[in-house]
């Protein structure tokens, strides 16, 4: 850990140890903030300010903090962090704040912004621990986008809310898809992202719990 | 025959390992398999040989669709033509030209011909979208991972044809059947390894997906325009005994109701499901179980009744003929990959779908039909219902040895 560069701290969370694809973290969040692009990039914004700040503020302090109350600490700071987004979203992005509702919120029990502060920033220096924040915001934002495009263009036919696809119900072509607009979708598009990813890089497969024994061979009994 | 044989031994050497299409080797193999029994034999200790295999086990199940599907076309025809006789257009498009070619274009509901033309012309592009999508991916995944092409999606691909309304859009049935096979089957491993029924998940990908094409009262009739509710949407509004006006038990029993293609005729339905019984294919204890829950929980509604819900005085035997309850007891519940496997476990797993359904459609408001639901709800339990019969026997037999 200590020969991180910014670079990979920065870039390898997007694809090869992304906090969604791969650990398979704040998942519940991806859900319910995906229906539309706007909302998922500004959960992806919301979601980078707060890991990086969080990770660069525990960072400073990681050498005075009692281990036994560390927790408790780092909610504080991510705590604060959150309140500050969430009322300047309400400052000046009232419409977006609404449709992310509690969601802001909730970035508090996300678990990324708390893994990266105990497992990253607790052992690692300030300016390295505020870009892993970035990455590692950044890694979920990408999934969020991801997830977002498809839901928001299959379900809606729009994009960033401009109609690309015209709808049945305005006399268009395209009969828009209501499962897209359910939470569950999110769920499919999740999995056959990271069905995608570990296609492409093997290597974050998971190694089988159990493998069925080879059937015994007759050979020798006939 | 002996020409055939022939004609599969000298294509052989191309599809083997080494030959010019090996990759195909998939799709070689399950068309000499249909033909002949497989030339290959166990080489492992503690076989079972038996006459029957998975490949006739799903041929026949696919055979014992087939009351079902014939009745299931005569009636969407005579559905359609006395729409047409009382002043509706029919859909018209290329299909009209079909009719007039197999002289069935004087859409007569009282010509059993004019009625099967008109409902085939429906029902085959459904069933031909969904072979040939779902074949599509079966062979695909096949060849990528190197295993055996298998039955299963003889019988799924006719199994969600049998269960969609007859006007739907056939692009929604190539993604219907997508969903089912890939997402409710093959991701997961493939036949025997899916823990849902691959046909039901493709309908339900469709229910919430678009579920203007899939419910309500427009799309049951195959006329122009025709609204006509089912049976189950009047019991719901109006009570069963204004069902029971317009539609006797008896037509209901034989299925001359609109409705899916081929759920509406429990009696062509039975007709199938006792081979299956008789062949042993289809598992009794399931089909009992199911039956025995809806009872019971139909007649505990009966008692209870209701001042505001009509669904509440509807009997068990109304249950029993009308919407999907006969095909998913009969086809759908007893699918035996994502059934439970014990003894025990299968009683239970039946009654849970039997519960479930009669629950779904009388106290819940949103979805008029339960059967769809029931049975995926239950296909996540069998599992856990198998491992507690099975944990239950553990502690049985050591109480008895102790």
């Amino acid at each position: 850990m200590a020969n991180d560069t910014t670079k990979t701290v920065l870039i390898s969370p997007i694809f090869k140890n992304n906090p969604i694809a791969l650990q398979v973290l704040g998942i519940c969040s991806a859900l319910a903030v995906t229906t539309s692009m706007q909302v998922a990039v500004v959960m992806t914004i919301a979601v980078m300010f707060v890991t990086a700040f969080s990770n660069f503020f525990v960072s400073l302090i990681r050498n005075h903090i009692p281990s036994s109350i560390r927790i408790i600490v780092q909610m504080t700071i991510i705590a604060s962090l959150v309140i500050v987004v969430d009322q300047v979203l309400k400052a000046y992005a009232y419409e977006i704040s609404r449709q992310l509702s509690v969601f802001v919120g909730l970035i508090i029990t996300n678990c990324i912004v708390m893994g990266r502060a105990e497992a990253y920033a607790m052992k690692n220096g300030p300016v390295i621990s505020f870009w892993d924040g970035i990455g590692n915001g950044f890694g979920y934002g990408v999934v969020l986008m991801l997830v977002g495009a498809v839901r928001e263009i299959f379900g809606a036919g729009s994009f960033f809310g401009y109609q690309i696809l015209s709808l049945t119900k305005d006399g268009g072509w395209y009969l828009a898809n209501g499962l897209m607009l359910l939470p569950p979708s999110a769920f499919f598009i999740i999995g056959l992202l990271i069905w995608a990813l570990r296609s492409w890089q093997p290597e974050q497969n998971e190694i089988p719990e159990f493998k069925i024994t080879e059937n015994t061979k007759s050979e020798g009994a006939m | 025959m002996k020409a055939l044989r022939n004609l599969l031994d000298k294509m052989e050497p191309h599809f083997v390992k080494g030959g010019r299409y090996e990759s195909w080797y998939a799709l070689y193999e399950a068309v000499d398999t249909i033909f002949y029994t497989p030339p290959s034999v166990a080489k492992t200790t503690a076989f079972v040989r038996d006459g029957i295999n998975l490949k006739r086990m799903m041929i026949t199940v696919w055979l014992c669709t087939f009351p079902a599907m014939f009745f299931g076309m005569w009636n969407t025809g005579l559905q359609a033509n006395q729409a047409i006789d009382a002043g509706f257009a029919s859909m018209g498009g290329l299909r009209e030209s079909f009719i007039v070619l197999f002289g069935a274009g004087n859409y007569d509901p009282t010509s059993v011909w004019d009625n099967i033309v008109h409902g085939a012309t429906f029902f085959i592009p459904i069933y031909a979208t969904a072979f040939i999508v779902g074949g599509f991916w079966e062979v695909l995944f096949a060849m990528r991972r190197g295993h055996e092409v298998n039955e299963g999606f003889f019988v799924t691909s006719i199994l969600f044809a049998l269960i969609l309304p007859a006007t739907i859009p056939l692009w929604q049935v190539g993604l219907g059947i997508t969903f089912g096979v890939v997402i409710g089957k093959e991701i997961f491993g493939g036949t025997g390894k899916n823990f849902l029924n691959p046909a039901l998940t493709g309908r339900a990908f469709l229910y919430f997906a678009y579920p203007a094409q899939i419910s309500g009262d427009a799309i049951w009739v195959a006329a122009d325009g025709f609204t006509g509710a089912t049976a189950l949407s009047v019991a719901y509004s109006e009570g069963v005994n204004v069902l029971a006006q317009s539609l006797s038990w008896w037509d209901a029993f034989v299925g001359v109701m609109p409705g899916s293609v081929g759920e509406t005729s429990t009696l062509a339905i039975f007709i199938g499901g006792a081979v299956l019984l008789l062949t042993r294919i289809a598992s009794w204890r399931i089909m009992a179980g199911v039956m025995l829950g809806m009872m019971a929980t139909a007649t505990l509604f009966n008692m209870i009744g209701s001042e505001t819900n009509n669904m509440f005085a509807m009997q068990w035997y109304w249950h029993l003929v009308t919407g999907g309850f006969a095909f998913g007891m009969v086809f759908m519940a007893t699918d035996p990959v994502s059934a439970s496997m014990t003894d025990k476990g299968k009683l239970v797993f039946g009654a849970l779908i039997g519960v479930m359904t009669v629950l779904i459609r009388v106290v819940n408001p949103a979805f008029p039909e339960g059967i769809m639901l029931a049975i995926l709800f239950a296909n996540l339990f069998a599992p856990l219902i198998d491992s507690l019969v099975v944990k239950a026997n553990i502690k049985r037999r050591v109480l008895r040895n102790v």
